[in-house]
């Protein structure tokens, strides 16, 4: 089996440039020049410097004493929520951006979901003095509002999209459409590994940092590379992707990749899109994706935004097509739970999407002897508004 | 391969005027009575809309109409039944325009047999690569009769227009900026630089210019440099007024016309 995307940019028969002629230019300008300029060895050294001393990379591969006590396996957590900005998403903005120069590109837009890649765009943007534009749904502005207050304070305009489900999905329409209106001098970065070819492989390769560390870093612990089971969460995919990346050609190594359930798979407020969703074109990406009978997308959901999302990236479609991955969903309840156990034992609040892959462990059935890599792919601090609503710690 | 638009620039190769509209908007049942209003009042070609909830390369209007639409319970099948008796009724070329998503469901052989059985002329699905067109569905295409309409903006480079230009065979769809739809500020829609390289270029098929024309002015300037021009969003926003359709729409399109019918 591969895992790799093709020349015409599909895994298996994911993928592709499903793209109106207003962006053809803008893509195939990138599918050009994307694998060579990455190849470049000074945008290497920039990009390896950068993550180095600007994001603090190699983050740390910790193992969870007390959380591998209480599920009776030895778990260890790959920290990406120690990057700067506090998760993931900023080891592809910062290779985007460096790429976006190399382009000779003057004017940054994004979209955002959990403001995750917002604020790690924003950041980078300042860094390279570039104008930046982050569009974000109305109700992800509502219930992420610490993330829009960072992305101002970068000097980033923040533009609410109105449309639709008001999240994630119409923030990423947006931008397509600012896209479509600016050609030529404008950059889009996207967040995750969707969109049409060449995004997802391209977003992949920035985010292979991961399981690049975590091989060296288990090799050190363990004495083999190898982990029994990498757990994720998927929204888009990318830290996922990034985590798996190094493995996909290693069948031992068992992938799980989490959605969220949102109210339940069942209860119409989901977006776990493995379950529910068929093949279809969303942004200009044939994948699976969540719709009607009649070719709709259906707006999804969840409470965290950054896994508000109605498809999946297409490397995931073909890898839960292919029986490679496997695929769960944990409820919003299961999520908040898993954010409260990892903060006990751990003193770690991760962000309410990594709280997705966490709730899964219990569900592994990962024996005494057996190894399992969790993806923190971030930090919690943009949700505590959320935790402090539904927990309640005033009354106890 | 001749069919109702083909026949329509042999006969009429200057001036034309193509209009779309979002199938199901105002309302669900308008769908025919606009196409019969249309040709009324002399358009030429009329491009149907089949909404999508998520229409990447539209801008508020369509986008709106698309919503009230799909409010309204407007389907592909819908449309099909709609259409059922439409060829007993007008000759008009009719051409039906949507993203790929929504046929894909409906199967896209199945789609365009049926289309071509209504006496559907053409199709534009934008977001349909070339590439999966010519490797997957230019034979079924061909076998129905249906013109592949593609669309070329000024961003097109010379080699990939002729290479739509060998595969495609009704007109070609000269997005006039680089822009969504419904865009009537920026740069004019005057882009004699674009407008005139393609001219020269000396292609087989027509070309009509669509995105931004609203007006008289607009409308004129297009069939200066083209065979005819194409209006959408300034149209969904005529017959969003409160007066009846066929008021709406004679008013809209003599305004676009008014010397030519009188
Ligand atoms: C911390 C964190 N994890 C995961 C995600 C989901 O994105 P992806 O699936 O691309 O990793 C997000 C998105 O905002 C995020 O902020």
């Amino acid at each position: 089996m591969n895992y790799s995307v093709d020349d015409n940019g599909f895994y298996g028969r994911f993928g592709g440039a499903y793209v109106p002629e207003m962006l053809y230019a803008n893509v195939e300008e990138l599918r050009q020049n994307y694998l060579t300029i990455m190849a470049e060895p000074d945008f290497q050294e920039e990009m390896q410097s950068l993550l180095r001393d600007y994001v603090g990379r190699p983050t740390p591969l910790y193992f969870a004493k007390r959380l591998s006590e209480k599920y009776n396996t030895n778990i260890y957590l790959k920290r990406e929520d120690l990057n700067h900005t506090g998760a993931h998403k900023i080891n592809n903005t910062i290779g985007q951006i460096l790429l976006a120069k190399r382009l000779g590109k003057t004017r940054i837009i994004a979209e955002t979901g959990a403001g995750q890649h917002g604020v790690a765009t924003a950041t980078v943007c300042a860094l390279m003095n570039l104008e930046c534009i982050v569009y974000m749904g109305e109700v992800d502005i509502e219930r992420q509002a610490p993330n829009v207050a960072r992305m101002k304070m970068l000097g980033a305009t923040v533009v609410p999209a109105t449309s639709g489900s008001r999240t994630l999905k119409d923030a990423t329409n947006e931008a397509i459409r600012d896209w479509i209106n600016n050609p030529g001098n404008t950059y889009y970065i996207i967040g995750s590994v969707v969109g049409p070819h060449p995004y997802p492989d391209m977003v992949a390769r920035f985010q292979a940092v991961i399981s690049e560390e975590i091989k060296a870093q288990l090799l050190e612990k363990t004495g083999s590379e190898d982990p029994d089971y990498i757990v994720a969460c998927v929204g888009g995919g990318s830290n996922a992707a990034g985590a798996f990346y190094h493995y996909l050609d290693t069948p031992e190594v068992k992938l799980v990749a989490v959605e969220a359930a949102g109210l339940g798979i069942d209860s119409g407020e989901s977006a776990a899109t493995s379950v529910l969703g068929k093949e279809g074109i969303i942004h200009g990406s044939r994948t699976l994706l969540m719709q009607t009978e009649d070719g709709q997308v259906t707006e999804p959901y969840s409470i965290s935004a950054g896994l508000d999302y109605p498809g999946v990236g297409p490397l995931h479609a073909h890898l839960h097509q292919s029986g490679r991955a496997i695929f769960e969903s944990i409820t919003d309840e299961e999520a908040l739970q898993a954010v409260l156990e990892l903060t006990r034992l751990e003193g770690i609040i991760p962000a309410l999407e990594t709280a997705h892959a966490l709730a899964v462990i219990s569900r592994l059935g990962a024996k005494p002897d057996e190894v399992v890599v969790l993806n923190l792919s971030g930090r919690g601090d943009k949700d505590l508004a959320t935790y402090l609503d539904r927990f309640n710690f005033d009354d106890k | 391969m001749i069919n109702r638009i083909q026949q329509l620039f042999a006969q009429k190769p200057q001036g034309l005027l193509s209009v779309y509209f979002t199938a199901g908007f105002p309302n669900l049942e308008d769908t025919v009575p606009i196409i019969l209003e249309l040709e009324k009042n002399g358009v030429d070609l009329i491009e149907i809309g089949m909404p999508f909830s998520d229409p990447l390369a539209d801008g508020p209007t369509i986008q709106q109409s698309s919503e009230v639409a799909i409010r309204n319970g407007m389907t592909i099948p819908t449309l099909f039944a709609q259409l059922q008796d439409i060829r007993q009724h007008t000759q008009i070329p009719l051409v039906l325009m949507g993203y790929l998503n929504p046929v894909m469901q409906y199967g896209v052989e199945r789609f365009l047999q049926k289309a071509s059985e209504l006496g559907i002329d053409g199709l534009i699905l934008p977001d349909l690569p070339l590439s999966d067109y010519v490797r997957e569905y230019k034979e079924v295409f061909e076998r129905y009769k249906l013109s592949n309409i593609f669309l070329i903006t000024p961003q097109t480079p010379e080699q990939r227009i002729r290479e739509i230009d060998t595969h495609t065979n009704g007109f070609i769809y000269m997005v006039s900026s680089a822009s969504v739809t419904g865009s009537t500020t920026g740069q004019s829609v005057v882009n004699t630089t674009y407008f005139e390289r393609v001219k020269e270029m000396g292609l087989r098929n027509p070309g009509v210019i669509g995105f931004g024309i609203h007006n008289q002015e607009t409308f004129e300037q297009a069939c200066h440099h083209a065979s005819g021009a194409i209006i959408g969003s300034a149209f969904i926003k005529a017959i969003a007024k409160e007066e009846s359709l066929s008021e709406n729409i004679s008013t809209f399109i003599q305004s676009i016309r008014h010397k030519e019918t009188a």
